[in-house]
Order: structure tokens, then sequence, then C-alpha cells
């Protein structure tokens, strides 16, 4: 998955939509925050996805973080590789690190959300 | 965002120069890590850790009733302190809870005393409020020093090597002063709050930047990194040592948190004993370890069941870097406080399996001879 194609929801999932599914993801900038993944929880497959609801968890040794779905959907795949080992995330937040692959209720939801551009101006910012 | 109000240490600037994730801690302004609470943990249990500690309370105490004053606030003996020793105390309340813990130095001439930051201010007013017109003087050396913690089995190589005096015979629990790099002056104790041998440096706040990279230098063929609070937090953790907030806490019995051999019933009156007389018969709960099943953190809060029994609350809880596993601490009730009974933590709505264990979770292999 290339970065700069992505959309980007202010709580840091990265979201590719290509016909009506969507796979969902944290971006590298959210996972180096959280550091040292302990667990991950993720949806089941056929859980309905609420757009900026939690729909599973990820922890680290610091702290434990909701992940929210930046559209709204219906799980049609889980990472059960990454459930499996959270450090997958570590390695590669943009591939193999995927979380969910979803299908929209409306694929337009994702043009709402940040480009590449505006996301990277917006943690830049966060940064201080 | 970061309070514009939180204090800074003398070393702020380098935290952020050198990549601090700097958060606000009890009224200051503080690196919880560098790069990763596990690889600095990593470093400390392997090799050597800096930790920058100027935020925790150093108050100073002078005169010729500077003594009784202690040992009326404080629950441990302090007259028992030899000069250029260190005491473990605490400070209790009228009902028995505590204050704060803290360590006690004897110093030369007058004794020396290191609390916690948050607790700082209440520290101060438990012993003005205990004055009793005793002929001494407090004063609050926090602004004025730095103090820093150097942790690790190379330890005691880095800081000799920015000293010309040697520290081979200053003993576990013990304090000195020193000359370091050109001349800083230095109180230098063999103390530390992470499980490894290390020593905790207070030297003048002008100074505190010199040290810390003069530590840095020295500390480099020994693979030093600087560490954060998560680092602190995760090695006190493992070592079992209590955290006030904690373990420790207003309603705390200092029976039940493991730490009532500070309490020194017999030494004659003091703040809260007449409380912890009571307690001491019958603690209530017994502080405990708890290893789980699963890789889930049970944090601080959650609640400890047996055959949906409540026996207690969890006090600390983190995934163990050295030892691998999702470990806590819990105050429960004594009849299950056997290493080996089956209980259930409540980790956020989910019960998780979780069996006791003994304390404290890790032991450094070879302890030196220190006493």
């Amino acid at each position: 998955m290339d970065p700069k194609k992505l959309r980007y929801s202010p709580t840091h999932e990265w979201v590719d939509v290509e016909g009506g599914t969507a796979v969902v993801g944290l971006s590298k900038f959210a996972v180096d925050q959280l550091t040292d993944l302990l667990t991950i929880e993720l949806p089941k497959v056929g859980d309905r996805l609420t757009a900026g609801k939690s729909f599973g968890e990820v922890e680290s040794v610091k702290s434990v973080n909701d992940l929210y779905a930046p559209v709204s959907g219906e799980v049609v795949e889980v990472n059960q590789a990454l459930a499996d080992d959270v450090q997958i995330l570590s390695e590669d937040p943009y591939a193999k690190g995927w979380l969910v692959k979803i299908k929209v209720d409306d694929p337009a939801d994702a043009e709402k959300l940040m480009d590449h551009t505006a996301y990277e101006t917006k943690i830049a910012s966060d940064d201080h | 965002m970061a309070d514009p109000t939180a204090l800074k240490t003398p070393l702020f600037d380098w935290h952020q120069a050198n990549g601090g994730r700097m958060v606000d801690f009890a009224g200051w302004s503080m690196p919880v890590q560098y790069t990763s609470i596990v690889e600095e943990h990593q470093a400390v249990r392997r090799g050597v850790g800096l930790f920058d500690v100027s935020h925790m309370g150093r108050l100073a105490f002078d005169g010729a009733k500077a003594l009784d004053w202690i040992n009326l606030v404080a629950t441990n003996d302090a007259a028992k302190l030899e000069a250029g020793r260190i005491q473990y105390s605490l400070l209790a309340n009228d009902l028995g809870g505590l204050i704060d813990d803290i360590l006690v130095y004897r110093l030369a001439k007058g004794y020396y005393v290191v609390c916690n930051a948050s607790n700082r201010e209440r520290v101060v007013a438990q012993f003005q409020e205990h004055r009793e017109g005793f002929k001494a003087a407090l004063s609050d050396r926090t602004a004025d020093t730095a103090m820093i913690a150097v942790q690790g089995p190379s330890a005691a190589a880095t800081v000799q090597a920015i000293s010309s005096v040697t520290f081979d015979g200053l003993k576990y629990y013990h304090a000195t002063e020193a000359k370091l790099l050109d001349g800083v002056a230095a109180l230098v104790s063999r103390t530390g709050y992470t499980g490894e041998d290390g020593f905790e440096l207070i030297v003048p706040a002008a100074d505190a930047a010199k040290v810390w990279i003069g530590l840095m230098d020295a500390g480099a063929p020994f693979g030093v990194v600087p560490c954060g609070l998560g680092a602190r937090d995760t090695l006190r953790f493992e070592a079992a040592m209590p955290l006030y907030g904690h373990e420790l806490t207003d309603t705390t019995s200092p029976f039940a948190a493991g730490v009532g051999w500070a309490v020194k019933l017999d030494k004659g009156d003091f703040v809260g004993a007449e409380a912890l007389r009571q307690q001491a018969q019958s603690p209530g709960s017994t502080r405990v370890g708890l290893k789980l099943e699963g890789k889930r953190i049970a944090r601080q809060g959650s609640s400890v069941t047996s055959d949906d029994r409540s026996l207690g609350l969890v006090t600390s809880g983190t995934f163990a870097p050295t030892l691998q596993a999702s470990l806590a601490m819990a105050l429960i009730d004594p009849e299950f406080a056997a290493p080996g009974k089956k209980v259930v933590v409540d980790v956020r709505g989910k019960p998780e399996p979780a069996e006791v264990v003994p304390l404290p979770f890790y032991k450094r292999p070879r302890p030196q001879s220190q006493t």
C-alpha cells in the first residue's frame, strides 16, 4: 500500500477503498507513538462498524488505545496473522499489518477523510 | 497538550533535544521514554541506564533537634542511622494511612529526606504541622539541585569513571559526598528504584547537564541509554517496589502493602502510631503478585475475584519485559495470598485467569557483596 494514496482519520486509521471494499489499517505515526505493542483485539467477520466508533483495541506496555472505524460497513475479513502476532503492525503497518477489510456502506465516505498531505500536516502540528 | 505551568528540571532541554517524549507528571514535564520502554528497561537489566529524577522532592534538615522532628513524623527509627547511612521510611496520617514513602539520609551534618514529587508539598506541610518548637530547620532543596539515577550492572563502572574517589566500599543504602568531573560537589548514594545495582547523584542544578553528559560519555562502553518514567515504572514493578498512588495510598495500611517493616511501633510516640498499632494486628489485606495467563495487562483498579467472591483490587500491572509475562500486584484477602492460588482478574470487562505468584517477580541474578 502506498501511504501517499491512502485516506486518514483524525484518530490515525488509514483506509484504502477499491470498489465497495475498504482495507483499514493504522498509520506508521500512530504505531511509532504507541511503541512496545503487546496485543490487538479485532472484530469478527460479519460485525458492523460505524464510522467514528471503536471496533477494537491495541495495547502497548504504556497504554490501551481504541481503534476507531474510519468508515461504516460490515467486516468481511480480519487479519488473523496480525491478531496472532501484533509485532507485524510495528514492522509493516501499510501492508502485512492491515487490520480488517470491510464492505463499505458508501464508498464516497472515504473521500471525507484526510488525504496524505492533510494528514502529514496534522501530525506535524500535533507533535508539538 | 503540555501544561505550560509544568515545572522543568535542569535537564529539560537535553531531554527535548534527544528525543525524550515529554509528559506532565506530578506537576513536572518529564520524559516518559526516548525510544522504547522495553529497550530502555533491557539496557538497565543488562548494562546501564540514566534517569532524571530531579522531580523528586529533596528536603534538608538541620539543627539540634532534626532527628527528633524526623522521628516524630516518620515511622521508621531514624535514631538507628549512623552518618552516611540511608533508611526507607513512611509518613503516616493520624488514621494510619500513608502520606508518602521517603528515604532518610543521615549526613555528616544534618539529615536529608527524598520524597515523591507528587507528595512534596504534603510532606513539607506534614513536617510543619508537627513542628512542636523543635530547634531545627527544613529547607526545600528541590529547585536548586538535580538528581540523576545511574542504574544497572555497569552503573558502578560508569559513576566511577567521572569521579576520583572510589565507590567500591560504598554499600547499598549508604551515601557519601564526592567530587565529580572537574570538581562538581555531589551527594552519591547507592540506592535506586530498579532492582539493579545503582547510584543516585544529587548535584547543584547548574551542573546537572554537565554531569549527565559526562555519565552518557562514561557509560558509552556499557551501552548506556537515557531512560524515561515508563522504564522506571516497569523496572520497579518487576522488583516489586511499591509506588505511591498505587501500592501505597492515603487509606492503605503499610502492613497490608508489605512495608510494615518500616514502622517501628516500639520507638516512642510518632504520628499515626496508635492507628498503626491496631492495624499491625489485622491488616485486612495483603499485597500479592499475580501472573495472568494471557498477555493483556491488568491495570490499576481491576478487580480480583474467586468464584464471584470479591478479593480486592489490582494496584499496578504491566507486561514485564524481563519475565515476558503479564503480571500484576494486588491488595487482596489474605486467605488467597498463598502462591499457587487461582483467581480471576477483570480486565476491562473480560475475566482473565491468573495465579498468585511470589514477590518480587524479579531478583537480580548475582547480588553484589552489599548489605
